[in-house]
C-alpha cells in the first residue's frame, strides 16, 4: 500500500451507484495523479457487490457484504468503513456531501482521531501537505485550508469534480467483517407521494425562495410557471413553512433537477440547494441581493425584487408568444 | 409546557374581560349596546367568525377561549371604520384587537407564519422586512443632496425625519425617499436622519398585540430622540404617525411629530410658487386610514394635490370618513394569505376599481405600504395601462422639477 | 426521558460579513449572531416530545455571541434547565474543543438523549453532532426531520431524510445524539413580553469548566469573498426592459414555445 492512496466511500442510491460516488472518483482521481497513490473504493451492501462493475474507474474495490448493510444505519456503516481504513491507511478519505457522508465522515473522523472537513469544492496535495478549498457561511465565503494530519475525511459538494468514467480494472476483493446492528437501526423506507409530478422530468422549472415573503405570494410564481408551461418547486424553507410538498423540494436533501430552464426567485444560493440544480442547462437567478451566492452558478442575474419583476416578466413572455 | 405563562390559567381566555377593563381606553367596553355598526361597517366583517360585536358578546359572557383561537383574531387590518363609527364611541382597534391578539399570543397561539417573520425580523433588526440595520441609509447613497445624519453628528435641526422601514429599504419606496429629501433642501428646510440608528416605530406590532415588543421599541426610540434637539418629528408612514399621537403618550414617550402632508401643507405659501411644471392629470385621492379616519386629516392631503398646476382632483364615491381601506394596516401586508384563506377578499383590489370608476389616470395615496398595494392590485385588475399609483411627494417632486416625471 | 439541547450562536448573514486583516478568519467582533437555524428546530422538537410525553428539556450553550436573547427565548418557550459554558475568545470554539468541554458539560447532566441541529453554515469540520457522540460514546443520527415517542420511553422513532422527498424510519434507543434537520413543525412564535418576563426571572446555570487547547488539525490559510470573475451575466435595466431581454433570451434558446 502507497502512503497516498485515496479511498472513495460509495454509495447506492436507488438501486444504482449515486452521482455523486462518480464524482468522488473523479476527484480520487485528481488526488492520485502522479503521486502513485491507488483509488480504493469502499463499497457497502447486501448485494455481494453488484454495484461494483460500475466502479471500475478506482484501482481496488473492497466489497462488504451484509444484510445490515441493505439501507443505512450508522453502526454497520461506521464500522465497515472503519476496518477498511485500518487496514489500507489511506491518506484521504472521500465522501460526498450526502444524507449518509455527513453523518459518517465527521463520526469516522473522530474515531481516528484524525481531521475533517466538509463543503470541500477543490482540493490538491502539495508538498506534502493537503490543502483544500471549501464553501463557508452558506457559500458566501471561500475558505482555504491546509491539513497535515492523516488520514483526512473529506465531504465533497456534489458538481464541485467531474464525474469517472464507469470503465476500467479495478480488483475486487471481497472483505470479510464482523458487523453488529447497533442502538439505531433502520425499519422501513418511507417514499414519496408518488401522485405529485415528478419535477425531476421537467424542462422547465419556477423555483421559490424565501424572497416570496407571502404564502399569498405564490400565485405571482404560479403565474410564471404557468405561461412557460412549467413547474413551480422551492428551497427547503418553503417547503418546511408547508407553501409546497416535499416532492417539490430542490437540493441536497429534496430532489434533483436537470431542466432545461431554472427560474431561481428569490433564492439566495446555498450550497445545499444549488446541488440540486448543478444540471440545470440555464439559470436565471432574480434576487434583490447583489452578493448572493446564486449569482455565481446563474447564467443571467437580475437584482430585482420578485414581486415586482415576476409579474413583468409574465406580461412579456405572454407579449411575446402571442407576437410568435 | 407552551401553557406556561406569568399567571397560569385554568381555561384559556380565563381574566381577559378583567384586565381589559383594568386599562382607561378598555372599559368603555361595558357600553357596548350590541348594535352591530361595528360589524356591519367592517370591510371583512362578514368573512369573519367573531367580528367586533361578537368578540366583546363573547368578552362579556367570560368565553374568550373559541375567539382566542379562530382565524378571525388575524383578520383585522386596522381600517379604524368599526372605531370611528361605534355610536359608544368605543376604542376597538386600538384596544379590543390588540388585547385580543396579546392575549392569543400569551396563550400559545400561533400566528399566521408571515406574521411571525415580520415580528421576529422586528425584534431582532428593527425593521420588519428582515434587512440589515447598516443598510438602513444605503438610499441616501449618491443622493444630491446634503444629508445631516444624526448617528453621527449631533446637530440642533428643525425637522428630525423619521424615514421608516419601507421608505429605507424597498426600491419603490426609496424614490419617494430620495424625492422627499429634496424638496425639504429646496424649501430650506434643516432636516436630519437617524441614519442606520432609526428603528421601526412598532405600530405594526402594537396593532398585531405584540405588546412586549411595542414597548421594547418605545423604549429604544424614547432614548433615541431624547438624545437629539429637534421641533418636531415628521414621517411619512401614517401607522407610525398614529404610533406617536396615540401610543407613545401612553408610555411617556410623547413627541411633537407631524404625517408629511400635514408638514408640507403647513408650508404651502412657499411650496406653491416652487410648483412650475404642470402636471396635467386626473387625480383622485386614497385616504389612508391612519392620518384620515383615526387622526382626523382629510383637507391637508388635498391642499397639496390642488396646488399642483394641470392637476384636476376628483373624488372617489367612498372618500374621506367612508374611504375604503387598502387591507395593509394592522398586519395586512402580511396577513392576505390568511386572508383570503378564510374567505375574505385583498381589499385593495376593490379600491382600485373605485379608483379607475373615478376616470382619474392617477392614484394619489400618502402611505408607502399603499404604492406596492396598489400598484400590485392594478395588475391583477388588468388595470395598470388606465391608471398609475404615486406618492404624492413624487407628484409635488415632478411640478418643483425634482425628478425625472416618471420615477426615477 | 431527558434531553439536552445544544444551542449555537452563529454569524448573522443578513449583516455584510467583513475578514479580519491577516484574511484567515471573520471578523468576529464585526458579526452580529443568531441561534443556528436547526438548533432552534432541534429545540422546537424536544418541546414537542416534552409537551407530549414526560420528557425534561435542558438547554445547554457556549456564552458566546449573542447568546443571552437565544436562552431567555428558549425560556420563555418553556425550558426550565439552561446551562452555559463560560468562553472568553471573540471567534467560537473549534470543533473537537466544542466537542469536547459540550461532552463535559453533559455528563454531568446525565441525559438520555441530545438534540443537535444537523449542520451550521460556520462549519468547517464538518457537522459537530457525530464528533460530540464520539466523544460521548454514544450512537448518532442526523439528518433527521422529525422524531416521535414509542410506547417505550427508552426509544424513539427519527425519520432520516433521504434525496426525492424519501425518509427513512429509524428506531432510536437510548442514549444517542440526534442531529435534527427541520422538527415536526416550525420552531414557535414566543411573544416578547414574555422573553422580557423571562430576562427578569430565568437563572442561568453555569458548567465548571476549563476552556480546553484546539489541536490544530486544520488551519485556515485564506478566507475570502467568491471571486466575482464567472457568474451570472447581469442584466440591468427598468423591469419592462429587464423582462424582455429574459424573453429574448428564452425565445433563443427554444424554451419559450
Amino acid at each position: 500500500m502507497s502512503e497516498q492512496d485515496v479511498l472513495v466511500v460509495a454509495e447506492i442510491d436507488g438501486g444504482s451507484i449515486s452521482d455523486s460516488t462518480l464524482e468522488l472518483l473523479g476527484a480520487a482521481a485528481e488526488l492520485t495523479d502522479g503521486s502513485g497513490g491507488r483509488i480504493l473504493v469502499a463499497l457497502l451492501s447486501d448485494d455481494g457487490g453488484a454495484h461494483a462493475m460500475h466502479l471500475a474507474a478506482a484501482d481496488r474495490i473492497f466489497t462488504v457484504d451484509d444484510p445490515l448493510l441493505a439501507n443505512y444505519s450508522p453502526q454497520p456503516f461506521l464500522d465497515a468503513v472503519s476496518e477498511l481504513i485500518r487496514r489500507e491507511n489511506p491518506r484521504v478519505v472521500l465522501l460526498a456531501s450526502s444524507t449518509i457522508g455527513l453523518d459518517l465522515a465527521p463520526a469516522l473522523a473522530a474515531r481516528f482521531k484524525a481531521p475533517c472537513i466538509g463543503n470541500c469544492r477543490g482540493f490538491a496535495i502539495d508538498g506534502g501537505s493537503l490543502k483544500a478549498t471549501c464553501s463557508f457561511c452558506a457559500g458566501k465565503l471561500v475558505a482555504e485550508l491546509q491539513i497535515e494530519a492523516k488520514p483526512a475525511f473529506i465531504s465533497v459538494l456534489p458538481g464541485a469534480f467531474h464525474p469517472a468514467g464507469r470503465t476500467g480494472i479495478a480488483e475486487v476483493e471481497s472483505v470479510s467483517i464482523q458487523l453488529e446492528a447497533g442502538a439505531i437501526r433502520f425499519e422501513e423506507m418511507i417514499l414519496a407521494d408518488a401522485s405529485d409530478i415528478d419535477i425531476t422530468q421537467q424542462d422547465v422549472l419556477v423555483s421559490v425562495g424565501r424572497g416570496i415573503q407571502q404564502e399569498d405570494n405564490m400565485e405571482i410564481a404560479e403565474e410564471l410557471a404557468e405561461v412557460l408551461h412549467g413547474a413551480l418547486c422551492a428551497s427547503r424553507p418553503i417547503v418546511d413553512q408547508g407553501w409546497l410538498p416535499a416532492t417539490r423540494q430542490v437540493g441536497k436533501s429534496g430532489m434533483i433537477v436537470k431542466p432545461r430552464l431554472y427560474l431561481a426567485l428569490g433564492i439566495s444560493g446555498a450550497p445545499e440547494h444549488m446541488e440540486g440544480l448543478a444540471g440545470a442547462e440555464v439559470t436565471i437567478a432574480v434576487n434583490t441581493d447583489p452578493e448572493a451566492p446564486i449569482f455565481e452558478a446563474a447564467d443571467y442575474g437580475v437584482e430585482m425584487d420578485l414581486l415586482d419583476f415576476a409579474p413583468e416578466l409574465t406580461e412579456a413572455l405572454k407579449r411575446k408568444k402571442v407576437a410568435h | 409546557m407552551i401553557h406556561q405563562t406569568a399567571k397560569p390559567h385554568e381555561h384559556v381566555g380565563e381574566g381577559f374581560l378583567e384586565e381589559l377593563l383594568s386599562h382607561p381606553e378598555g372599559h368603555d367596553i361595558l357600553a357596548c349596546m350590541q348594535c352591530g355598526t361595528c360589524s356591519g361597517s367592517c370591510p371583512l366583517g362578514q368573512s369573519m367568525e367573531f367580528p367586533p360585536r361578537r368578540m366583546i358578546l363573547q368578552a362579556r359572557r367570560r368565553d374568550m377561549e373559541s375567539v382566542l383561537s379562530s382565524p378571525s383574531v388575524w383578520m383585522c387590518v386596522g381600517c379604524y371604520t368599526c372605531t370611528l363609527r361605534c355610536p359608544r364611541e368605543i376604542d376597538l382597534t386600538d384596544t379590543l384587537w390588540p388585547a385580543v391578539r396579546d392575549r392569543a399570543l400569551q396563550e400559545g397561539v400561533q400566528p399566521p407564519p408571515e406574521l411571525q417573520t415580520a415580528l421576529q425580523n422586528l425584534y431582532m433588526y428593527g425593521n420588519v422586512l428582515g434587512k440589515s440595520p447598516r443598510k438602513r441609509l444605503d438610499w441616501a447613497k449618491d443622493l444630491d443632496v446634503p444629508v445631516t445624519d444624526l448617528s453621527k453628528e449631533h446637530t440642533e435641526v428643525d425637522v428630525l425625519w423619521l424615514v421608516g422601514c419601507y421608505p429605507s429599504y424597498y426600491p419603490r419606496n426609496q424614490v419617494v425617499s430620495r424625492a422627499f429629501a429634496r424638496m425639504m433642501t429646496r424649501l430650506g428646510i434643516s432636516w436630519g436622519v437617524l441614519g442606520v440608528k432609526e428603528k421601526s416605530l412598532g405600530d405594526c406590532d402594537r396593532l398585531f398585540g405584540e405588546e412586549g415588543l411595542f414597548e421594547t421599541l418605545v423604549e429604544t426610540n424614547k432614548e433615541l430622540f431624547q438624545r437629539q434637539k429637534f421641533k418636531t418629528l415628521v414621517l411619512l408612514d401614517p401607522h407610525s404617525y398614529r404610533a406617536l399621537q396615540v401610543f407613545y403618550p401612553r408610555y411617556d414617550a410623547g413627541f411633537p411629530a407631524q404625517h408629511y402632508t400635514m408638514f408640507l401643507a403647513d408650508y404651502l405659501d412657499k411650496l406653491k410658487p416652487m410648483l412650475t411644471r404642470p402636471v396635467p392629470c386626473k387625480v383622485t385621492y386614497h385616504d389612508n386610514c391612519c392620518v384620515g379616519r383615526r387622526c382626523g386629516s382629510y383637507e391637508p392631503p388635498r391642499e397639496l394635490l390642488e396646488a399642483i398646476p394641470g392637476v384636476e382632483l376628483v373624488e372617489m364615491e367612498r372618500n374621506r370618513e367612508n374611504a375604503l381601506c387598502c387591507g395593509g394596516g394592522g398586519g395586512g401586508m402580511w396577513l392576505d394569505g390568511h386572508i383570503t384563506e378564510h374567505g375574505g377578499k385583498r381589499l385593495s383590489d376593490e379600491r382600485i376599481r373605485q379608483a379607475a370608476a373615478t376616470g382619474a389616470s392617477v392614484l394619489a395615496v400618502s402611505c408607502p405600504y399603499e404604492l406596492s398595494r396598489f400598484e400590485d392590485s392594478a395588475k391583477v385588475a388588468g388595470l395598470e395601462d388606465q391608471i398609475v399609483v404615486r406618492d404624492i411627494i413624487e407628484l409635488l417632486a415632478e411640478s418643483m422639477g425634482l425628478v425625472e416625471g416618471d420615477n426615477s | 426521558m431527558k434531553i439536552v439541547v445544544v444551542l449555537r450562536q452563529v454569524p448573522d448573514l443578513i449583516e455584510p460579513l467583513e475578514i479580519t486583516s491577516e484574511e484567515t478568519a471573520l471578523d468576529y467582533d464585526e458579526a452580529g449572531f443568531l441561534v443556528n437555524e436547526s438548533d432552534d428546530h432541534a429545540l422546537e422538537q424536544a418541546l414537542l416530545l416534552a409537551e407530549a410525553g414526560s420528557a425534561e428539556v435542558t438547554a445547554l450553550a457556549f456564552d458566546f455571541g449573542d447568546v443571552e436573547q437565544t436562552l431567555f427565548s428558549a425560556a420563555a418557550k418553556g425550558v426550565e434547565n439552561i446551562t452555559t459554558i463560560p468562553w472568553e475568545e471573540s471567534a467560537p470554539p473549534s470543533a473537537d474543543v466544542a466537542s469536547s468541554m459540550l461532552a463535559t458539560a453533559i455528563r454531568s447532566i446525565g441525559p438520555d438523549c441530545v438534540f443537535i441541529g444537523c449542520q451550521a453554515h460556520d462549519e468547517l469540520e464538518g457537522a459537530l453532532g457525530p464528533r460530540l457522540a464520539v466523544e460521548l460514546g454514544f450512537p448518532y443520527l442526523g439528518v433527521i426531520r422529525g422524531v416521535s415517542a414509542t410506547g417505550d420511553e427508552n426509544v424513539v422513532h427519527a425519520f432520516k431524510e433521504f434525496p426525492g422527498a424519501a425518509k427513512s424510519r429509524m428506531s432510536v434507543r437510548f442514549p444517542a445524539v440526534l442531529g435534527i434537520l427541520a422538527a415536526d413543525q416550525p420552531p414557535r412564535y414566543v411573544p416578547v413580553s414574555r422573553i422580557r418576563a423571562a430576562m427578569k426571572s430565568a437563572e442561568f446555570d453555569e458548567a465548571d469548566l476549563e476552556p480546553v487547547g484546539c489541536s490544530g488539525a486544520v488551519a485556515v490559510t485564506r478566507l475570502s469573498f467568491p471571486a466575482k470573475g464567472d457568474g451570472a451575466q447581469m442584466l440591468t435595466g427598468s423591469e419592462e426592459e429587464v423582462a424582455e431581454q429574459i424573453a429574448d433570451i428564452l425565445i433563443e434558446k427554444g424554451v419559450l414555445t
